[in-house]
């Protein structure tokens, strides 16, 4: 096969500093209105659903890589899924963060009471537990050190993805439109490793 | 005195429509995150400003200029909580109004083209006299301003300084007739103005028109009341204009906007929320602190008053929404756990 049109070190740097640029970008001025009372009137609901919402939109981009870069056949785009979970991950522990201190005020009571009563915020807190685990094991050092196990272990990244999909789902008053579509963009990209995802059931009930 | 050429009126009907078929598409789209989902996966030229729609959740629908609030005349009454009133801005901008969007903000930017004048709201079933009231009229009773807490039932909160009339004067004037027991009310229905009626996409899922109940002891309360202003001038369309109903005791989405019928029944009327999910909202809907709605606390509440993040107060949430004095007797021998 020729590879003529491959990405050369040089795109990939210049993508990841878009990536970078924006995120960072939106964090900073959406956390900015926030702050100067120009986010409508409850600032608090406006975050929490900023956050969660760009947090979901990161994890679908970090399972579309694999796929794209196969499609493809760009290879070196597999370097920008790793920045992409981090960046979701950094939305969620902004998400998580503005629901304990702003919506919460640090009542740790009432967040204990309601991660523990309300099915909604169950799921999310395991989808966040995951996130953080997979996050710190995306340490270079530690992704060394795991060798096989680090793949294992990041398969749950399937599994947060499908609570997250819960936790939407679960959190709206009325319509369930819009995360029926996005539960559906997240199987979509699960079905696209159905072979892989087979395998690994298997092999983890032998 | 208002002076309107007819085409003059054409001209804003046809504004009206063009826009809320517009919005209807933009906010279809928008909602499915297709808008930046499309383009990004088409790569077409635009595709970065669609994929930062997408990436920032950024809202495109903007609103016309607000449509003109007059003021009102009116004399202060006892019922003043004393505590921070929240800002205008706020109250005006934070809505929930499905009929003009789903979002907080969307009634702030959708519902400024709503038309108010003409307007029509009939009093009729178990009275003696049925009543029809047209746009002045609502305002032909002796104005009074109440500083009142608005509790959400999503667990925040405002005070707001309402102007208004109580409801039983109203009541009192159709005479309900000795079969009367309850009190039922229901929104204007104009999906042509009213994107959240087009569709279930757009609306939310509930059953237009919207409507609500009160028993009829609750109505005839001194604290029921029959709101046309807010902020010493006309309701703005977001907050229900021309006319409203503002039930201080109970969660919010008691106080049904935007009137268009009031009918006195022998039976329990059906309401809205209760419609869509009978396991979350009751028919009385009293702010009570000791019943948790199924999906988040209501023992406390955030108080938005004014400022950005962090400014608001989290404070604990009062039997009755602080009003149990005015209130509790209308429910003794009741088991506020199962009729909640
Ligand atoms: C400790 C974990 C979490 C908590 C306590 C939490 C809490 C919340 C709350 C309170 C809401 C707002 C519901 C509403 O206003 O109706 C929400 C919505 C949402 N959350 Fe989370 N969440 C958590 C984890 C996550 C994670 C890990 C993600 C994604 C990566 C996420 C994505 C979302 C999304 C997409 C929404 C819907 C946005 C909206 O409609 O406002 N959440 N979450």
């Amino acid at each position: 096969m020729l590879k003529r049109n491959q990405l050369g070190n040089k795109s990939i740097v210049i993508i990841k500093t878009i990536i970078h640029a924006m995120c960072l970008y939106f964090l900073m001025s959406r956390f900015y209105f926030a702050f100067t009372d120009q986010l409508g009137g409850d600032p608090v609901q406006a975050i929490i659903h900023f956050t969660g919402m760009s947090a979901f939109k990161l994890l679908l981009l970090t399972l579309a890589v694999t796929p794209l870069a196969q499609w493809s056949q760009q290879g070196k785009l597999m370097r920008i899924r790793r920045m992409l979970g981090l960046w979701c991950f950094t939305f969620a522990v902004a998400h998580f963060y503005s629901y304990t201190a702003f919506d919460l005020h640090f009542d740790f009571l009432l967040l204990g009471s309601e991660v523990i009563k309300r099915p909604y915020i169950t799921v999310g807190f395991f989808a966040w537990v995951l996130l953080m685990l997979l996050a710190i094991t995306s340490l270079p050092i530690l992704v060394r050190k795991l060798g096989k196990r680090w793949k294992r272990l990041h398969n749950w990244i399937y599994a947060s993805a499908l609570l997250i999909g819960v936790h939407f789902w679960w959190s709206v008053k009325a319509d369930i439109t819009e995360p029926v579509v996005y539960f559906v963009m997240v199987v979509g990209l699960l079905s696209l490793r159905w072979q892989k995802l087979k395998r690994y059931l298997g092999s983890a009930r032998r | 005195m208002l002076i309107r050429t007819k085409s003059h009126q054409d001209l804003t009907e046809a504004e009206v429509t063009d826009e809320s078929v517009f919005q209807n598409r933009r906010s279809v789209l928008k909602r499915m995150g297709f808008i930046g989902a499309g383009s990004l996966l088409g790569g077409v030229p635009a595709a970065n400003a669609g994929l930062l729609d997408w990436l920032s959740g950024e809202d495109q629908t903007k609103g016309k200029p607000t449509v003109s609030q007059k003021a009102l005349s009116y004399t202060d009454s006892s019922h003043r909580v004393d505590e921070t009133i929240t800002t205008e801005h706020k109250a005006t901008t934070h809505n929930n109004f499905y009929e003009f969007g789903l979002s907080k903000s969307d009634p702030s930017q959708n519902a400024q083209s709503f038309q108010v004048d003409p307007w029509s709201l009939t009093i009729d079933g178990e009275v003696e006299n049925t009543i029809t009231l047209g746009y002045e009229d609502l305002f032909s009773y002796p104005l009074e301003e109440r500083i009142y807490r608005l509790r959400c039932v999503e667990a925040w909160s405002m005070v707001i300084p309402w102007v208004g009339f109580p409801l039983a004067a109203l009541l009192k004037k159709a005479q309900p007739t000795s079969k009367a027991k309850y009190v039922a009310f229901q929104t204007l229905y104009d999906p042509k103005q009213m994107i959240g009626q087009t569709s279930r996409f757009l609306g939310g899922g509930i059953r237009y028109p919207y409507v609500e109940g009160l028993r009829l002891d609750e109505a005839m309360n001194p604290l029921t009341l029959m709101s046309v202003g807010m902020y010493g001038k006309t309701l703005p369309p977001q907050n229900g204009a021309p006319i409203r109903l503002v039930v201080p005791w109970k969660y919010g989405f008691k106080s049904i906007k935007s009137l268009v019928k009031i009918t006195l029944t022998e039976k329990q009327p059906p309401t809205t929320w209760n419609l869509s999910a009978p396991q979350e909202y009751g028919f009385y809907a009293n702010v009570n602190p000791k019943v948790d709605h199924p999906r988040w606390s209501q023992a406390s509440e955030r108080r938005i008053t004014t400022g950005g993040l962090g400014a608001d107060k989290r404070i604990p949430t009062l039997p009755f929404n602080g009003y149990a004095d005015q209130v509790a007797s209308l429910y003794t021998g009741m088991d506020l756990r199962r009729f909640y």
